[in-house]
């Protein structure tokens, strides 16, 4: 009575998460141009591109992603054994355990007339799957806490995970032992299996399953003649073999129960096999509620985000299905850390110190703008920058076991984020060249205006100079005493120096040659920064358009006949308005 | 046989496969092989007007990798190969920033000691094969053909830097198309950017100057452009490809990668070459190659020698 109440009372918690959990994949967006979509049209058109799915030739792509992808982990295979190995034995034993063991009521008994937990090989292939289930764990405990590969967190979703397993494999194998063992349950099972009256014949019987099965009675003691052994075998072939294989077959069960052999007879008079029923029971039914809301969810998100995208098509699928399909592909995420582990970039983390830099972390930024919380200003600009800094070399894509399509994900937050008006300085890298292919998708209006966003905060930072000031009285330009010995980075840096002002850079300069009036586009030309760093007038360097218009072509720097760093001097006031202008919007202050 | 890890960097993995194929079908058949590091992480390039020490810390990360390895580096990419060279420079001059940048290379087991060559794909087959040997394995030499060959700004400057070839008048690019049997064309901003570097930050600006250099090539009579960089491609290929037509006529002038008019010369699959991948479209180039086979079959066997030492000297002579 009181298990079934608890069996579903979890699996309403469970079916109720489960809900909730697949209305967010309709309700919320992070895709550009997706908010307007009203609700059932997101619903719609899932459904019908899933039952166009099913009823073409796609449904083959399905079958083989199926088997190969969602059941044989063909894509953690590709990137690492170990990995694999953990996850066949954990996700293997576990779905085995839960069909013959669990539900073994419905499913084993369904295909075997004959089922009982007891015989072989029912009851020696459950220890083989817990222990398959274990040894898994053990692997990913030492992947994520001995390994340390670096770049790799493990967060609080990650250590439930793994508890919630150990604690339900571990009650269960104790539980086992201490059954064992158990003198109660023994004469549970002879009272109820064995109809034997006879005093001598049930000490046999006692004697015969405390020397061969484990049972530890307190009342026969061996050592044991002979005779009464026989008797005992006997009377076991009679009643007892039919049902019940011996315990050394379930292995994991008979270690604890020979471990636990000095106290058992305690153990067993404190009850503990109803204890660790409860907490082997309670566990499962903990597991089973918070699913929907745990990373343990991706049981069901994954094999969803992999035979999704392997049929769906940018450009080719319906905008409202690829927005359900971007809101579930968060939830698919297990925190593998496979796209950190092959991200392009995840090393400069070492010395820019913003966590989402990391694709795995970006990813758990994204669900929190998504979920719809309210972020800080500081969070958002964090986010931006860690999308932002990406070189979109799509191996985080490649790499997702779950298959989520990383790359495009970064793409949508990035528009989004870059949208909401926060100024992105790493715009104006070439980081940005992804974003010009992608340029018709992004749209004109939009794809405009955070550059000019980015250019305009600089602006604001100096004193922009545009074009040659006639008959205006000069304001004498604020000096800046440290500015100089601030440009130092490099050493190339400090060549501004020796800068005779000849223009051989700037007559060398591709960009100003190509503009009549170069000055009224670029601010300062690169001679005339030079010499403002010499100056250590501030203001006029960083305020010069010439900074972010600058191809880096080095002709400037290979002109120069006093071997005056020019590009790299340009490079390095980049980075120092950069920093800069992060210190004033209140993002993290870099470690210098 | 010499040993190399290919660096491909980002953008040819994401957006030019058929650099990446064509150059390891032509690498493979001239006995260069090409080491995959799995572990190789971006350049740097992209984050050096953002962060000074990232871009230092990304590229020190590929050079001790390819150190542990006892390999050179071999770079398809101008700015990669550019990127890395600098920080190499840097890594070599400065101490404090040496032991920085191994500090944290240090927690994961990496450490850079400056003992990694690094190599652009042109060096390679220039130098550590030869044109002679490129000249012995061409089956079918290019006969009446153009070719602009466009160097790329970062394997030349900073020249003390790169160390690519003569920073003011290079030879390396146009002795390897010369060895093809093409002409490689005289032309003006043949040592320009192509604008690549300020695509997505000022595009007007970048596709001017794009148009600048096309336009250039165009009036030096080039039938081809022809690159060794995936965003020198990108910039004369896909971009291009997007231009507007000036009044629908065929104003475009098709660019290609050096391993693409190489292998084409070596007979190497066309599929691996990925001609069908170039945005505009440079099938027509074949038709140069079947001229010079057909003058190569009318000739006897025995001439074939003397054809090809005519080529190598036609090659030498234009160095």
């Amino acid at each position: 009575m009181f298990f079934s109440i608890a069996v579903y009372f979890a699996l309403a918690i469970f079916g109720a998460g489960l809900l909730y959990k697949v209305l967010t994949w309709f309700r919320s967006s992070i895709t550009i141009g997706s908010s307007e979509i009203p609700f059932l049209k997101r619903v719609l058109s899932t459904l019908g591109g899933i039952l166009l799915t099913l009823f073409s030739v796609k449904i083959f792509t399905l079958l083989k992603v199926f088997i190969l992808d969602v059941v044989l982990n063909r894509r953690i295979l590709k990137e690492d054994f170990l990995r694999w190995l953990m996850h066949m034995s954990i996700s293997g034993g576990f779905v085995l355990l839960l069909l013959m063991h669990a539900l073994g009521r419905y499913t084993s008994a369904a295909f075997f007339a004959d089922y009982s937990s007891t015989i072989n090989p029912f009851f020696f292939l459950r220890d083989l799957f817990g222990a398959l289930v274990l040894a898994g764990v053990a692997i990913a405990i030492y992947r994520r806490f001995i390994l340390r590969i670096p770049r790799l967190f493990t967060n609080v979703r990650d250590h439930y995970a793994i508890i919630i397993v150990i604690v339900i494999l571990l009650s269960g194998i104790a539980l086992e032992g201490v059954k064992i063992t158990s003198h109660t349950i023994y004469q549970q099972m002879v009272k109820d299996y064995a109809g034997l009256d006879d005093a001598q014949e049930l000490r046999s019987l006692e004697a015969y399953w405390a020397r061969e099965f484990g049972v530890v009675s307190p009342e026969v003691k061996g050592p044991f003649d002979a005779g009464t052994i026989a008797q005992g075998r006997e009377l076991h072939s009679m009643n007892c073999a039919a049902c019940h294989a011996k315990a050394q077959w379930a292995f994991t069960g008979y270690g604890v129960a020979r471990i636990i052999r000095p106290f058992a007879s305690g153990l067993d008079k404190l009850n503990a096999p109803g204890l660790l029923w409860y907490i082997h029971i309670f566990a499962c039914l903990i597991g089973l509620a918070y699913l929907p809301f745990s990373k343990m969810f991706h049981i069901i998100a994954s094999p969803v985000s992999l035979l999704a995208n392997a049929v769906m098509e940018q450009g080719k699928s319906a905008p409202a299905a690829i927005a359900t399909r971007q809101m579930m592909e968060l939830d698919a995420c297990t925190h593998c850390g496979a796209c950190t582990v092959r991200c392009s970039v995840a090393a400069a983390l070492e010395q820019i110190p913003n966590i989402n830099i990391l694709p795995s972390e970006k990813i758990i930024a994204i669900k929190a703008l998504a979920s719809n919380r309210e972020l800080t200003t500081k969070e958002l600009k964090a986010i931006q920058e860690g999308v932002y800094l990406c070189t979109n070399c799509y191996r985080c894509t490649v790499v997702c076991p779950v298959g989520i399509n990383l790359q495009e994900l970064w793409f949508h937050v990035r528009e989004l984020l870059l949208q909401k008006g926060m100024p992105e300085l790493s715009l104006l890298s070439p980081l940005s060249f992804y974003r010009s292919l992608m340029r018709e998708e992004i749209g004109h209006k939009d794809y405009q205006k955070p550059l000019l966003k980015a250019r305009k905060v600089i602006a604001d930072r100096g004193d922009v100079q545009k074009g040659t000031p006639k008959a205006q009285v000069l304001p004498l330009p604020r000096r800046d005493g440290e500015f100089k010995g601030r440009l130092s980075l490099s050493a190339q840096a400090s060549t501004f120096s020796v800068c005779f002002g000849c223009q051989a850079c700037t007559n060398a300069c591709p960009v100003v040659a190509y503009y009549d009036n170069p000055q009224e586009h670029l601010g300062l030309l690169p001679h005339q920064i030079m010499h403002a760093c010499a100056l250590g007038i501030r203001g006029l360097a960083f305020g010069a358009n010439m900074l972010w218009d600058c191809l880096t072509c080095y002709q400037c720097q290979e002109q120069c006949p006093q071997g005056v760093c020019v590009t790299d001097v340009l490079y390095e006031l980049k980075n120092c308005i950069v920093a800069s202008v992060g210190e004033q919007t209140g993002r993290a202050v870099r470690k210098r | 046989m010499k040993r190399f890890a290919l660096f491909l960097g980002c953008t040819i993995p994401a957006r030019l496969t058929h650099y990446d194929s064509a150059s390891r079908a032509v690498l493979e058949a001239l006995d260069v092989r090409a080491v995959d590091i799995k572990a190789f992480n971006c350049c740097g390039y992209p984050l050096r007007n953002i962060d000074f020490k990232a871009f230092v810390q990304l590229s020190a990360r590929n050079l001790a990798l390819a150190e542990q390895k006892g390999l050179p580096i071999m770079a398809l990419c101008q700015c990669c190969f550019g990127s890395l060279k600098k920080a190499q420079h840097l890594l070599k001059e400065d101490g404090s920033l040496r032991t920085e940048v191994n500090a944290v290379l240090a927690k994961e087991g990496l450490h850079y000691g400056g003992g990694v060559e690094v190599r652009h794909l042109l060096q390679v087959l220039h130098h550590e094969v030869g044109i002679k040997a490129i000249t012995k394995r061409i089956a079918r030499r290019f006969a009446g053909l153009k070719v602009a060959a466009h160097y790329g700004c970062h394997v030349l400057r900073p020249s003390t830097v790169v160390q690519f070839d003569d920073p003011v008048s290079p030879t390396i690019f146009d002795e390897l198309v010369a060895a093809t049997g093409a002409v490689s064309v005289a032309w003006q901003r043949r040592l320009e950017c192509c604008g690549a570097p300020l695509r997505g930050v000022n595009d007007e600006l970048s596709l001017a100057l794009t148009k600048q250099k096309l336009e250039d090539a165009q009036g030096a009579g080039a039938d081809y452009l022809c690159v060794a960089c995936p965003f020198c491609q990108i910039q004369f290929d896909t971009v291009q490809g997007s231009m507007p037509s000036k009044g629908g006529k065929d104003h475009q002038l098709p660019c290609l990668l050096y391993p693409q008019l190489l292998g084409l010369c070596m007979g190497i699959d066309k599929k691996a070459l990925g001609l069908e991948a170039n945005q505009v479209p440079i099938q027509g180039i074949e038709g140069f190659l079947a001229q010079g086979r057909k003058k190569r079959e009318a000739s006897p066997p025995e001439d074939r020698g003397e054809e090809h030492r005519e080529g190598a000297q036609r090659a030498g002579a234009k160095g």
